[in-house]
């Protein structure tokens, strides 16, 4: 019996591949992400463990307020300068370095333009002098107020020289510097994992980087001879006491590195919800595969049956097959996902500034484990139902020339309409009711469970819709011909539409739902923002663009102008949480920009709320709070007004003495309203010149500045089309596979059809007729259901903002298009196939 | 022996007509040189032993085979040698086709399937000659049908409509009647004899069934690649008699 299948398997191999393909699409994607994962960790505990081979123990100080790691850059608590001399007299203490660094020095290149990084931070810091791991390679160490060295990969992005007057961005606006060093690292690196440094003397340093001279933001101690890291480290710590955190080199690289790898699992999740889509539709894929191969091998099933095999020798036949299929996908898949694993890596790295120094690409367990789980699973799972209706052949069928009798669809029709009601019902729970951390479950498992659903209902579904999509294509005969066949095997072509149907739903909710969300923000924004200019820059690292307040006050003074004001942002602590909060130079212009009526100016000491805000906190006007900022002390503030939901910007607004202990200390945004009769045009190159200095950000009209806001979700959805064209490609595979056995299993029809004269170019267009109107069909199914996801998901989101239902009409039209054009081209292959067939063969064959 | 008919045009001729499968050890002569005539306006029968030649004869005569040696035509045009367009538009427009089974397109109806030949060459079935050729094989209340509401003689009938109504110069069929029993084969032998006396239709059928033999005007017997006898007016006796004798001369072959 074995043998039998496994001499069947290999008379199929076209078809075997095929049906493979999705496997082996969804299982690189699994690996990709493990190898990905696996080889920049072990990329970042290189790095880091080499940043701190010089570090046996560190010193810092207990973060006053815990920044989460996603959305703001840590602040560091500075140290007071006295606890490096304190440090100095431990006992078993060889050196201990002050160090005076901190994220956010931007250097201003040759060109204007402010150097950008996507991930690694931009550190200022302080001279220290080489080591074993710094070298200097031209120059030396800054060693006056105005002089600067930088690393190679500044050096080499900003195209600066010795020499040069270089601007650079820290807490205080421009600043321009003399470099007069470059350095590198030990094994002649440009930078360690591509972060950017600038080095000034200790004074600047701590005053630009840290906010104030007299502190550090950690030292680094090395221990003596016969002293060991865990040793000192308890010393350290005994003698400091608390308030301080204390950990060896080797803590810190952990500790840094584990911060980076959990920031990847960004990446992960992305390819992993790639595979999920290649997974879900390979299953279609096989299923039909298999039912397919079920059915033809009918007799063969039969006549074994005759000749004494059991029910579970004909389930176990095929169920080989697919472990079979499982295991060779799982290979290639695997393989193929340590390439795509590798290129990504190489991506991800030339990405981030080519700094890293990268491990080599490693296969580890989990990715095999999970490679071969997942492969052989999805083909097995989907492989039972044909193995059952296998079993239940019976031998007579040996003996009679039956094709496989068209079966009822009242069972799975009303399967199909029960599950596509649990799914909506559990979608409806996830999106209306709120069942807290398990909303995002219910809302995933409905989407899920609504395609299975539908995928049943579509055979159902498809005779009419096929019959009048049929006559769009009927004007000629083989156009009729390739019609009539498309409606021939509801459940084949249901089944194949069914993989078309996932990729175009789910790209068709995404892009309700974006769109949607686009035309809310713009509506609001129309209400809402009175001001007609805006100043603001595209934020494209971890730090958001910032520019000197004092543009804002200059700008104030321009004629025509009838407000401005600057607007910070950053997060602090209140009673313990994370809150978003933003912060104004000058509140009554700030409502003015808004049109949100007059606001006295706030003191030092007040902040202004949001009706929402405060009813949720329990605040009313006068109330005290307590805020605690990136640096400094918790201060007390008091509630000086409550304004209406959108009538100012965010929730809690702070006056501008607040933000010197902001992690952010600049604005991020400005507002400028003009006088009635000034026009954008005159305005605008005034205040352009005042941001001369500021080149992180531009002074743009109201609506080039909505724009640019909305154009966040378009990326979305083209990050969500790529998907698309994933999914796409599979469904292209079972096109392709359907219309294979099609033309085979109608092999004499066609050499009658041929034998009574149809054309080679009218038999193409017959097939070529037949997969166009079963992938139109399919995306038909996909924009209707992926528009009714789209809907329900914007509806629930109405509360948070997305007011407008916007129905992305052309974009359905054009992925309805790419389905015809889908069509044609899977049709490719079997048409030929069929146009060349020997008509005396075809009608002898049996 | 070179059969031929005198005194009447032709529809379609063998002339040395060889063909040979396979090769070295497996190579198998199929026809050895046949020619032979088939007069416009006859019915004639090919008949022979299995492995005799007499489908490999059909095949290159209706440009379903290629010949290797020879030439065949149909009315005026040599068929040996055409490309496939050509071909198919030969086959489409001149020739007809009755086989023994697998006739009909499940998803047309009997109509559509009598018309498919027009159809595809995008013609409209002449209205007077379309009613002559309904009536004739008696499917009129029949023709909404699909195949598969059809019985076996039924589809047979429909399948020889569709050849009739193109007006081909010539029909081939293939053992029409190896899958009817006796009373539908009859019926379907009867109208296309009754085609060919009534509307001068040619037909050429190849059949190993004495009784359906008799049905023509004419008989032609191969063995072995080559035509040995043949018989005009045949009546099923003679015909048995012609085989057994042709039994008696060739290696002894089952019928």
């Amino acid at each position: 019996m074995l043998r039998a299948t496994l001499k069947s398997l290999l008379a199929r191999k076209l078809r075997l591949i095929l049906s493979g393909l999705a496997v082996v699409l969804g299982v690189m994607f699994v690996a990709g992400a493990f190898v990905v994962t696996d080889t920049l960790g072990r990329s970042f505990d290189g790095l880091f463990a080499d940043a701190y081979s010089t570090t046996d123990v560190g010193v810092t100080a207990v973060p006053k307020a815990a920044v989460d790691d996603v959305d703001g850059e840590e602040v560091p608590t500075p140290l007071p300068a006295v606890t490096l001399d304190k440090i100095k007299s431990i006992p078993g203490v060889r050196v201990a370095t002050g160090l005076s660094e901190a994220d956010g020095a931007r250097v201003i290149g040759s060109d204007g333009k402010v150097l950008t990084s996507v991930g690694p931070p931009r550190m200022g810091t302080a001279w220290t002098g080489e080591d074993g791991l710094l070298q200097l390679r031209q120059g030396r160490g800054p060693t006056a107020d105005d002089e600067i060295a930088v690393n190679a990969a500044v050096a080499k992005a900003a195209g600066i020289k010795l020499g040069d007057r270089v601007g650079v961005l820290t807490l205080e606006p421009k600043k321009e510097f003399t470099l007069v060093g470059v350095w590198g690292y030990s094994g002649d690196r440009d930078s360690l994992g591509g972060v950017q440094e600038v080095a000034f003397t200790e004074p600047v340093a701590q005053k630009l980087m840290l906010g104030r001279t007299g502190i550090l933001s950690s030292i680094r101690v090395q221990a003596a001879a016969g002293v060991t890291p865990e040793q000192l480290r308890d010393d350290v710590a005994a003698a400091l006491g608390s308030g301080y955190k204390v950990r060896t080199g080797e803590q810190m690289a952990q500790d840094n590195a584990a911060g980076l790898k959990e920031g990847l699992s960004f990446v992960n999740q992305i390819l992993l919800g790639f595979a999920g889509v290649a997974l879900f539709v390979g299953v279609f894929l096989i299923l039909n595969t298999f039912s397919i191969i079920v059915a033809q091998r009918t007799r063969e099933l039969a006549l074994m049956r005759a000749l004494g095999a059991g029910r579970r020798q004909v389930i176990t036949s095929v169920m080989v097959e697919a472990v079979v299929i499982g295991l060779l996908a799982s290979i290639l898949g695997l393989a193929a996902g340590v390439g795509v694993g590798a290129l990504l890596t190489k991506l991800f790295d030339t990405f981030a500034g080519g700094g890293l120094q990268l491990a080599p690409v490693g296969v580890p367990l989990a990715a095999v484990i999970s490679s071969f789980t997942v492969g052989l699973v999805v083909t097995v799972v989907a492989a039972v139902l044909p193995a059952l209706r296998a079993s239940r052949i019976a031998p007579i069928a040996a003996m009679q020339d039956v094709a496989t009798p068209d079966r009822p669809l009242t069972a799975i029709s009303v399967t199909g309409g029960a599950v596509t009601a649990a799914g909506a019902a559990a979608l409806g729970t996830g999106l209306f009711a709120d069942a807290g951390s398990a909303d995002l479950w219910l809302i995933l498992g409905g989407v899920l469970v609504t395609f299975i659903g539908v995928a049943l209902l579509t055979p159902l579904i498809s005779r009419p819709v096929i019959s009048v999509l049929g006559r769009l294509f009927s004007w000629s005969l083989p156009g009729r011909l390739g019609r009539l066949n498309s409606a021939r095997n509801p459940r084949r072509t249901a089944i194949t539409a069914a993989a078309l149907m996932v990729g175009i739903a789910l790209v068709t909710g995404v892009t309700v739902v974006m769109d949607s969300a686009k035309s809310s923000l713009r509506a609001e924004a129309a209400r809402v923002l009175k001001a007609e200019i805006i100043i603001s820059g595209d934020q494209n690292g971890p730090r958001p663009p910032t520019y000197d307040p004092a543009v804002v006050t200059s700008a104030a003074t321009i004629p025509g102008v009838r407000a401005a004001a600057a607007l910070w942002n950053d997060q602090v602590s209140i009673d313990g949480a994370q809150t978003w909060v933003d912060a104004t130079d000058d509140l009554p212009q700030l409502a003015t920009a808004f049109g949100a009526g007059q606001q006295a100016p706030l003191r030092d000491d007040q902040i202004v709320v949001s009706r929402p805000e405060a009813t949720e906190r329990g605040w009313r006007t006068g109330s005290q709070v307590t805020i605690q900022a990136s640096r400094g002390d918790p201060r007390t503030y008091t509630v000086a007004a409550v304004f209406a939901e959108d009538a100012l910007p965010g929730s809690i607004i702070m006056p501008a003495a607040a933000t010197k202990d902001f992690g952010i200390t600049q604005p991020i945004l400005g507002f400028v309203r003009l006088d009635q009769g000034t026009t954008v045009d005159a305005v605008l190159p005034q205040i352009k010149t005042l941001l001369a200095d500021s080149p992180e950000v531009s002074a743009t009209d109201a609506n080039a500045f909505v724009e640019q806001q909305v154009s966040t979700f378009d990326t979305i959805i083209t990050m969500i089309q790529v998907l698309l064209a994933l999914a796409i490609l599979i469904a292209v595979l079972g096109v392709i596979n359907t219309l294979a056995l099609s033309v085979l299993e109608r092999t004499r029809e066609l050499g009658l059809l041929r034998a009574v004269g149809l054309g080679r170019a009218q038999t193409m267009r017959m097939i070529t007729v037949e997969a166009v109107v079963i992938s139109v069909f399919g995306a038909l199914l996909g924009v209707v259901v992926g528009a009714g996801l789209g809907t329900a998901v914007t509806r629930a989101l109405e509360n948070d903002g997305i007011t407008e239902l916007v129905l992305p009409w052309s974009r359905m039209a054009t992925y309805l298009l790419l389905a015809a054009l889908v069509g044609v081209i899977a049709a490719v292959i079997p048409a030929i196939r069929a146009a060349r067939l020997n008509i005396l063969g075809a009608i002898a064959h049996d | 022996m070179t059969p031929t008919t005198t005194g009447e045009a032709i529809a379609a001729r063998a002339d040395e007509v060889w063909k040979v499968y396979g090769s070295g050890e497996a190579r198998v002569v199929a026809l050895r040189g046949v020619s032979a005539s088939f007069g416009q306006g006859r019915f004639t029968a090919i008949m022979g032993p299995s492995g005799s030649g007499k489908s490999t004869l059909m095949h290159c005569l209706a440009g379903l085979d290629t010949v290797d040696r020879g030439s065949v035509h149909i009315g005026g045009t040599q068929v040996s040698g055409l490309g496939d367009k050509a071909l198919t538009r030969l086959r489409r427009d001149r020739v007809g086709f009755i086989f023994q089974q697998f006739n009909l397109l499940p998803t047309l109806s009997a109509a559509e399937n009598i018309r498919l030949p027009l159809d595809i060459a995008g013609r409209k079935p002449d209205p007077q000659w379309w009613d002559v050729v309904i009536d004739t094989v008696g499917l009129r209340d029949r023709l909404s049908h699909r195949p598969s509401q059809l019985s076996g003689g039924q589809q047979q009938r429909v399948a020889c409509a569709r050849a009739l109504v193109a007006r081909p110069d010539v029909i081939f069929a293939d053992e029409p009647t190896g899958n009817l029993d006796s009373r539908s084969g009859a019926e379907v032998l009867s109208f296309l004899r009754a085609s060919v006396r009534e509307h001068r239709q040619t037909i050429v059928m190849v059949t190993h069934d004495p009784v359906a033999a008799s049905y023509a005007d004419r008989v032609v017997f191969l063995a072995d690649g080559e035509i040995v006898d043949e018989l005009h007016d045949p009546t099923a006796e003679t015909v048995l008699d012609t085989m057994k004798r042709l039994d008696t001369y060739g290696e002894p072959v089952m019928i």
